[in-house]
């Protein structure tokens, strides 16, 4: 686990410094297309004599960038709808449940592709897309907990005092829930890590020229046998920081005693 | 008794494939500004806009195009291909066995791969066996699909020249394929196995039957593993519909004539009513084997019999 993070942090770290020591991601040489690695570019050049290092530093950006902002989204809609489910119960509970069955009931990546096909190829789409279908685990999860919880007799004495729904699960409840939670999002980080290159690899993400992982592997894929860095150093990238998150996933399982409750690989 | 199960099955569907009929849609009405004009490109004479408007339905209101959708749907009738001139349902039918061929070999290569792995690792825990184990479930967790399937051209393809580049054939043409797809499920197969074997092995039946002296394949083979299935169906088969979403990514790479490269050449091609056909048809597919899987369990387990 903690290689796991430190791998992370660097990763990370390589991507916020990317505008620093990188050179230009977008600037062309066409003199040295598809050109191997030379002093200067260490990784080699890309089909339109792009730097390939500059482009997978910036495509971490890209990656942890989204990465982030979907767990955000996913986790702030999965909480706030499965802990209202779960302490109101009744019909808005049923309601939850059934679309909830319904979300699952498609492969996720298939739904993805569809979301950002109708919506257009843009991170911003990919955000929402990702999103809109990410939060299904988390309100499971939160909804579980506080259902478990509800009849407590420390939510009845809170109750009791005068405390209000929102305060009662947010201050009492939540909190409980909360490691189950934070392994659920380190997986669901790597899901929606992998998931945004895929769509780039379709040319549903990540629009031309900008250097998403996935995007470059399709792009590097007719150069494959010339030059094969531009398809190799995007995917060792994307494998190394997927790793490290179900290392840390795995880690934080353990060390928090979550084992039960959140599936091997969601 | 198993028919009454059957039906209470099959009544649980229908709320499902409601909601995924209404989901697919959904999709026509997503699209941001006008779906015909999108689809015929803004120089198309205004007759045909009408024309492709009326066929789609969108001149009449929301409901009664729900409704249309619908009872169209029933009758397996997804309207016509822009692209294609053709029935969608005939287009779809028509790549349908592609994909299945494909995720079929990715689903034997993925539990002939696991199976042996996993119960091997479970045998020796902490051997150079349960540590290759671990190597190959982590490696397959971690290699996505677009980028395995482009190395394996590149080695065995263009370097080696053993197996093709891409299409659909023989034998040969599915090796690729069915290893960039079945790769990642054998490796959360290969985990399953391990941890349900090891589990399976501290039960008491187990010693018993060792106890009454069973010969120890008869003990691994007979008596832990097949209790060490029942989990290992589930995931299996949840995994199985999972491979058609990876097929998408898959029979991009590979130029494998199936579904999922139909969608992605429909989605180029902003050709709506197939991208429709091809969501609705992999998600009833993923259902179904679902629904498979459940019944199967509960075949398999007397326990689950009764629940429920």
């Amino acid at each position: 686990m903690t290689a796991g993070a430190a791998v992370l942090l660097a990763l990370a770290l390589a991507g916020a410094a990317a505008p620093l020591l990188a050179p230009d991601p977008y600037a062309t040489d066409l003199r040295a297309r598809l050109a191997l690695p030379r002093p200067g570019h260490a990784l080699g050049q890309d089909s339109l004599g792009r730097d390939v290092l500059a482009r997978v530093m910036h495509g971490a950006r890209i990656s942890f960038a989204v990465g982030a902002t979907v767990v955000a989204l996913s986790l702030l809609l999965g909480v706030t709808v499965g802990a209202a489910a779960g302490y109101l119960g009744g019909w808005f509970d049923e309601a939850v449940a059934r679309v909830i069955d319904v979300l699952l009931a498609f492969p996720g990546l298939l739904l993805a592709i569809a979301l950002a096909a109708v919506l257009g190829p843009s991170l911003g789409n990919v955000v929402l897309a990702l999103s809109l279908l990410g939060w299904t685990g988390y309100a499971r999860l939160a909804r579980a907990e506080v259902a478990a919880l509800r009849q407590r007799e420390f939510v009845r004495a809170a109750e009791a005092l005068g405390a209000g729904p929102s305060r009662i699960v947010a201050r009492h409840l939540l909190p409980f829930a909360a490691p189950v939670l934070l392994v659920q999002a380190t997986f669901g980080m790597a899901g929606a890590i992998v998931a945004e290159s895929s769509l780039s690899f379709l040319g549903l993400g990540a629009p031309s020229p900008l250097a998403s992982w996935g995007a470059m592997i399709d792009e590097g894929r007719p150069f494959l046998l010339v030059a094969p860095q531009v398809v190799v150093w995007p995917g060792i990238a994307l494998a190394t920081t997927v790793l490290a998150l179900q290392l840390v996933g795995d880690g934080l399982r353990d060390l928090l005693d979550v084992r039960s409750r959140v599936p091997d690989r969601p | 008794m198993t028919g009454s199960l059957l039906r209470r099955r099959l009544v649980l569907l229908v709320p499902t494939l409601l909601g995924i009929v209404t989901l697919v849609f959904a999709f026509l009405h997503l699209v941001p500004g006008d779906p015909v004009e999108i689809m015929l490109g803004e120089s198309a004479a205004p007759a045909d806009v009408a024309a492709l408007r009326r066929e789609l339905g969108l001149d009449r209101p929301l409901p009664a195009q729900y409704a249309r959708f619908l009872a169209r749907a029933a009758r397996g009738d997804l309207g016509r291909s822009i692209v294609l001139r053709t029935s969608v349902a005939r287009a779809v039918a028509g790549r349908y066995p592609a994909t299945l061929e494909l995720a079929g070999a990715a689903f034997a290569l993925a539990l002939g791969l696991a199976l042996p792995l996993g119960v091997a690792a479970a045998l020796r825990p902490g051997s150079a066996v349960d540590r290759g184990a671990r190597l190959v479930s982590l490696a397959g967790a971690c290699l996505p699909g677009f980028w395995l399937g482009p190395l394996l051209i590149l080695l065995f393809s263009l370097r080696l020249a053993w197996l093709p580049v891409s299409g659909r054939g023989g034998l040969a043409h599915l090796v690729l394929p069915a290893t960039t797809l079945g790769l990642g499920m054998s490796a959360i197969l290969v985990r399953l196995v391990r941890t349900s074997m090891i589990a399976a092995l501290g039960e008491d039946f187990v010693r018993s039957a060792r106890a009454k002296g069973a010969p120890e394949w008869r003990v691994v083979a007979v008596h832990a593993l097949r209790n060490a299935l029942l989990p290992v169906t589930t995931v299996a088969g949840l995994q199985a519909g999972a491979l058609l979403a990876g097929a998408i990514i898959t029979e991009t790479i590979f130029a494998w004539p199936g579904l999922g490269r139909l969608l992605v050449q429909a989605i180029d091609a902003r050709d709506y009513p197939l991208v429709q056909g091809c969501v609705l048809a992999i998600g009833l597919t993923y259902v179904g084997i679902n629904t498979a899987t459940d019944l199967l369990q509960r075949a398999i387990d007397p326990r689950l019999r009764d629940a429920r």
